[in-house]
């Protein structure tokens, strides 16, 4: 078990943002997180990286009680992220950005060492050519390789997703998936947030459902897909839900 | 440590020992006193430079760390009798120090918030020697004339202020250049950028943000000892002027933030204006004037200063001007 994420709850004001949610994730493993918009999928994201604290629970990642640690910290221990609204520094160059990722993540490299790192990484995400470039002037799917790329040169442990699918078109897709796996397969526990459904279903070992705050549902894709309680998150009603599914299927068979 | 020295660095430095060498190659005292002022502004924007150009953080205040360090420098001087090197340096840690403190309180803020807080601070130092009898109060200290004897005489003295004045402005631009070059830069730089996502990469803003702000006091501190040790004397109206903060950063946006090359044009080329406008009888009254239309238009059509807009143009040189 990397990380452990146990009773924790984050509120904004008033509103609730994360209640009492628990989980843990495995060492290698892909975890999914779905559930419908302001489900706080990315405060829980948020939590995990220091960016806030929870006003109670607790996280754990690799057997330390990282709750209260600020977010340079935790970077620092090998946690990294990408941002769901693309935030590339945008007067550095695309490979400014990733060394800096290189020098202050994990290993805490020096300068040549970052560069050669950053080399690395931009062309396992196909952006070797626009390294010189200023990373403002990417356009969107660019960026939101630099976000990965910036993620995977500090070396992380665990790498957090925040909807790197999102505006890419299929082949982007696809393409993106087959990084996922390498990464996956260099070592990497990934924790990814995803509103494409069937992506996320054919990469996630397992899916965790978030609804307005609460883990209402956690298992193998398949389990989660078929379990009333998401669908009624997504669709509303469960039983006219279920009925839906029933009439799908009998009109398919 | 690998000391490495590139030619984007070497030229400049060559150039600003050139300069600093002619008024003693030609003996010409007028253009001592030219250099002397513009050495100064060199020091001074460069120095601003490191906190505005790499960080991100407009210091509006910035002069209450020349301030600082002419007063501390000064009293040292003028009640101890301690000679003009230690006493100086001395200024420049103190300076350093206090922006220590004072950035703890307010390098939490941002944007605006940061740079009003910096006015505040300038005008609350400022206020407090206005009150502070031991210093002179608002009318400030007066050297003794024989206080320049332990340096063989006055024109002595004025030399070596000269010279140690030239010292600084080569020093922080060599600062600046190596910040520029390091990773501590590339830290500055992130957060200049987006301080969350610095944040969140692993980068201690806290820590970096208050290095970089005490080493860019550290440097106006200097200069405040040296100037003042120069003038003979030192009132609270002339350390802690805030039109001369505002000239910092003229100057900073002028010749392009957060570059080496630019403080130094943007310095070079302010000193030369405002010493044209101010014996012009026209505009005498007008050079800070002038200086906010011309401000303006930096900002409006080449925010990137003089130094950012020629390497935006020209990338061939941009190996060679950094």
């Amino acid at each position: 078990m990397i990380l452990e994420v146990d009773n924790v709850t984050k509120k904004f004001g008033g509103l609730i943002a994360l209640n009492k949610v628990s989980f843990s994730v495995e060492k290698e493993e892909i975890l999914g997180i779905i559930g419908p918009n302001g489900a706080g999928k990315t405060t829980l994201f948020n939590v995990i990286c220091g960016v806030y604290h929870p006003i109670e629970g607790k996280i754990v990642f690799k057997d330390k009680d990282i709750t209260r640690w600020a977010p340079f910290k935790i970077a620092r221990l090998g946690v990294a992220r990408t941002h769901q609204v693309v935030k590339p520094m945008n007067d550095l160059t695309t490979k400014e950005n990733v060394m800096v990722g290189a020098c202050f993540g994990k290993e805490h490299m020096g300068l040549e060492e970052a560069e050669k790192i950053a080399d690395e990484v931009l062309s396992y995400v196909g952006l070797e050519d626009k390294a010189e470039i200023l990373a403002g002037k990417l356009n969107v799917p660019e960026k939101k390789r630099l976000e990965l790329a910036r993620a995977l040169a500090s070396k992380p442990e665990l790498l957090l997703l925040d909807e790197v699918l999102a505006g890419l078109n299929p082949s982007e897709v696809s393409d993106m998936l087959e990084v996922m796996k390498n990464i996956r397969k260099s070592g990497v526990t990934i924790m990814m947030i995803e509103h494409l459904m069937q992506a996320i279903m054919n990469i996630s070992d397992r899916v965790i459902v978030l609804d307005y705050g609460v883990k209402i549902a956690e298992g193998r894709p398949d389990e989660v897909a078929n379990d009333p309680k998401v669908i009624e998150a997504y669709l509303g009603n469960p039983e006219l839900a279920v009925e839906l599914l029933k009439e799908g299927r009998n009109d398919s068979s | 440590m690998k000391i490495k020295v590139d030619i984007s660095l070497a030229w400049i430095l060559i150039l600003l020992i050139i300069f600093s060498l002619l008024p003693f190659l030609t003996g010409n005292v007028t253009l001592r006193e030219e250099m002397f002022l513009i050495l100064m502004c060199i020091t001074l924007a460069t120095s601003l430079n490191l906190l505005l150009g790499y960080t991100g953080y407009v210091s509006f205040g910035h002069i209450v760390y020349y301030g600082i360090g002419g007063y501390v420098a000064f009293a040292l001087m003028y009640f101890y009798n301690v000679h003009l090197v230690p006493a100086i340096i001395a200024g420049g840690m103190s300076s350093a120090v206090i922006a220590y403190v004072f950035g703890q309180a307010i390098l939490k803020l941002r944007g605006a918030y940061f740079a009003i807080a910096t006015i505040g601070i300038n005008e609350a130092i400022k206020a407090l020697f206005n009150n502070l009898e031991a210093f002179g109060g608002a009318t400030g200290l007066y050297f003794n004339f024989k206080i320049y004897n332990q340096y063989g005489g006055a024109e002595n003295a004025i030399w070596l202020s000269y010279w140690l004045m030239a010292a600084s402005a080569i020093l922080v631009i060599a600062v600046n250049w190596y910040v520029k070059k390091s990773k501590f830069g590339l830290g500055l730089m992130a957060i200049r950028e987006d301080e969350d996502v610095a944040y969140v990469l692993g980068v201690d803003t806290r820590k970096y943000k208050s290095l970089a702000y005490m080493l860019s006091a550290f440097f106006p501190g200097i200069v405040g000892g040296i100037f003042f040790f120069k003038n003979g004397n030192i009132e609270p109206g002339h350390a802690f002027h805030l039109v001369k903060s505002i000239e910092m950063i003229f100057m900073v946006m002028l010749g392009g933030f957060g570059t080496v090359t630019g403080p130094f044009v943007g310095a070079l080329t302010y000193e030369r204006i405002r010493g044209i406008l101010l014996v012009s009888p026209i505009f005498k009254d007008l050079h800070i004037a002038i200086s906010g239309i011309i401000l303006l238009a930096i900002i409006l059509f080449a925010p990137a200063g003089i130094v950012g807009y020629i390497r935006d143009k020209i990338p061939r040189i941009r190996r060679f001007v950094e």
